[in-house]
């Protein structure tokens, strides 16, 4: 499927106008904000795929009717207000220490929905240890790792997933593997430990792309119960603001640029489906 | 029946942070602290079911207690000098969040990766705030073995009163040195849970959410605010102190943790050649007893610090002095523990020679 003819410009002009108008017979409602996202403003960028992730969280967690037993841990970075927006217990974290953290939780409340909620920078740089040895003890918490090759928060620096030849404020000339390393795939690196139960990679650039996500996540989320190891999900993401596009370019850039370097599908999964 | 054991300090403080009902252990190796690590991996989960977990480094296991301690249940870490400056920014963060936990440092000599003998350079670190921000630790220095396991239970007590992190700070002599100790009675385990803690969120009151962040500069300075209130509550209530012959004394020694104990010992020396010597041990170096060590100096000619240090807690006696007496200083440095002829020599030079 050529995933570009999904991202289709009119649609975001229609969910403008349906700001406008109200839904008078409640029954007819296919689409709402679900009940674990807090109605406020974000201070997420527009076109920014936080904003669709945490909405993808709150609905599974709705549907799972487990609002009262999740934690979720946010570090350092774009994420770190986290906690404002999803109605549930939450910690911030320092950068890099979210799975530190998250392990703290989980190993004294494992009967606790666990998850962390990190960036690239946060996951694949400052806190490749904790990532690695969270990942290798093989802890019954579930990594939420966002993906857009670009330090966020800090204003669009060089991160350890960002393209070769990518430019970034700490790259202005490009990526250039020879001194600066190539692109880090670490969520390839972390499907080799046995403590890894479930890996994936997905996207939420297209509304398909968003489903699939959904999937991955309500999968993440349950198999925590069954206490067989770390779920890990990789959503690759765009950084509109840092990549200087527009919300619609950076996905576009996304699909045609990220995509290939990071193909999105399951990397590991249960062998019993999950059973 | 009293229950007496001859222990290593290290075991006695491990075996106290079973008997307090500590639910969670982080730890990484590091000498002269191991035998905390090691006790607690043997003992604890079997008779309480206390989590034990070695973490992949000193950042990690501050972290997993950052974590675990924001669900408000018993929550420590131990380590030596070195992994204890590996864990600062994590120890910021908590004091910020106010969350209770323990912190051992089990101090060797330094600066670097300096010695695995005892030392007490890290003084300010403990007291001052080693990581950044401002925040305090509330700090406890134990002199005997029997006070490696008096303090853990006392200062869960303390870290869950002030919603306040609180360091036991010790040394490697403490550590491995064996001595009889009195264990306190087994305490259940129970979990309470609190207001402010992370539990999961039920129907019956909002989110918890735990943050060292405000990006507003007029909250921020709110939170502060408040912590330096909570602070000077505690230096209202929790000073503590011994005062060893003080009361008719001429000279005063201050000197605290195992240092004080060799200076008792060179004060009763110095009361045999008829030189009137108290010492003053701070127990918890904060809150400092300042006011105290202020009356002893209207009564005393002069007054000698003493640490295994190139002289940190000095500073504070001399705050607290200021100025009334003649404060000197004598330290060793590096992991020499000094003996008591030693210090009595140099309380001879120093103090009674000069006021001869």
């Amino acid at each position: 499927m050529n995933e570009r003819a999904l991202i289709d410009d009119e649609h975001y002009e229609h969910t403008l106008r349906a700001e406008h108008t109200e839904i008078i017979d409640r029954e007819n409602i296919v689409y709402e904000k679900p009940g674990t996202l807090i109605d406020i403003d974000m201070h997420y960028c527009p076109g920014c795929g936080h904003g669709v992730v945490h909405r993808l969280i709150a609905e599974v967690i709705d549907e799972m009717e487990i609002q009262s037993e999740v934690i979720g841990v946010a570090p350092v970075g774009c994420s770190v207000l986290a906690y404002n927006y999803l109605n549930i217990d939450m910690s911030e974290a320092a950068h890099g220490r979210a799975s530190a953290a998250a392990t703290g939780i989980k190993r004294v409340m494992p009967e606790k929905y666990v998850f962390s909620y990190q960036g690239d920078g946060d996951l694949a740089a400052i806190g490749t240890g904790e990532t690695i040895h969270t990942c290798n003890r093989g802890e019954n918490i579930l990594f939420l790792f966002i993906n857009n090759g670009i330090y966020g928060m800090t204003g669009g620096q060089m991160a350890p997933t960002t393209l070769e030849g990518m430019k970034s404020t700490t790259s202005p000339f490009g990526r250039d593997v020879a001194t600066m390393g190539a692109p880090l795939k670490i969520t390839e690196l972390i499907a080799q430990l046995p403590g890894t139960y479930y890996v994936t990679r997905q996207s939420v650039h297209t509304a398909n792309n968003v489903r699939k996500a959904k999937k991955a996540i309500r999968k993440g989320f349950e198999y925590q119960k069954l206490n067989k190891g770390t779920c890990f999900i990789e959503i690759v993401s765009n950084c509109p603001s840092n990549w200087k596009m527009t919300p619609i370019e950076s996905n576009h850039w996304l699909n045609d640029n990220m995509l290939p370097f990071y193909p999105l599908g399951d990397i590991k999964v249960p062998k019993n489906g999950g059973k | 029946m009293k229950e007496l054991k001859l222990m290593k300090g290290n075991e006695a403080l491990a075996e106290a942070a079973i008997r307090a009902g500590c639910d969670a252990y982080f730890g990484y190796p590091i000498t002269p602290q191991s035998e905390v690590l090691e006790y607690l991996s043997r003992e604890a989960n079997a008779r309480t079911g206390m989590v034990v977990l070695q973490a992949e480094s000193e950042i990690a296991s501050i972290n997993m207690v950052y974590g675990a301690a924001g669900t408000g249940k018993k929550i420590m870490t131990s380590s030596s000098s070195p992994g204890m400056s590996l864990m600062q920014e994590g120890i910021s963060y908590i004091a910020c969040a106010e969350l209770p936990c323990l912190l051992v440092n089990v101090n060797r000599g330094g600066p670097g990766l300096g010695t695995i003998q005892p030392g007490q350079g890290d003084y300010f670190q403990s007291v001052k705030g080693g990581g950044h921000g401002d925040y305090k630790l509330i700090v406890l220095a134990p002199a005997t073995v029997q006070e490696m396991s008096d303090f853990v239970k006392e200062g869960f007590e303390l870290a869950f009163k002030y919603r306040n992190p609180v360091l036991i700070l010790t040394d490697g002599a403490l550590g491995q040195m064996m001595e009889k100790v009195e264990l306190f009675p087994q305490q259940e385990r129970k979990f309470e849970e609190l207001d402010w803690a992370i539990t999961g969120k039920p129907e019956s009151r909002p989110k918890n959410a735990i943050t060292s962040l405000h990006l507003k500069a007029e909250k921020m300075e709110e939170i502060n605010i408040h912590l330096q209130k909570k602070y000077r509550e505690i230096e209202k209530n929790e000073i503590r102190y011994e005062a060893i012959d003080c009361d008719d004394a001429d000279y005063i020694i201050t000197a605290y943790g195992l240092v004080a104990r060799i200076c008792t010992k060179a004060a009763q020396l110095a009361r045999k050649k008829g030189i009137k010597v108290g010492v003053l041990r701070p127990i918890s170096l904060f809150p400092f007893p300042y006011d105290v060590i202020n009356k002893y100096a209207d009564k005393v000619t002069s007054i000698l610090d003493v640490e295994m240090n190139a002289g940190q807690m000095v500073e504070d006696v001399r705050l607290a002095v200021n100025g009334k007496v003649p404060v000197e200083f004598y330290g060793r440095m590096g992991g020499v523990v000094p003996d008591p002829e030693e210090i009595l020599k140099v309380l001879e030079e120093k103090l009674v020679g000069v006021a001869v």
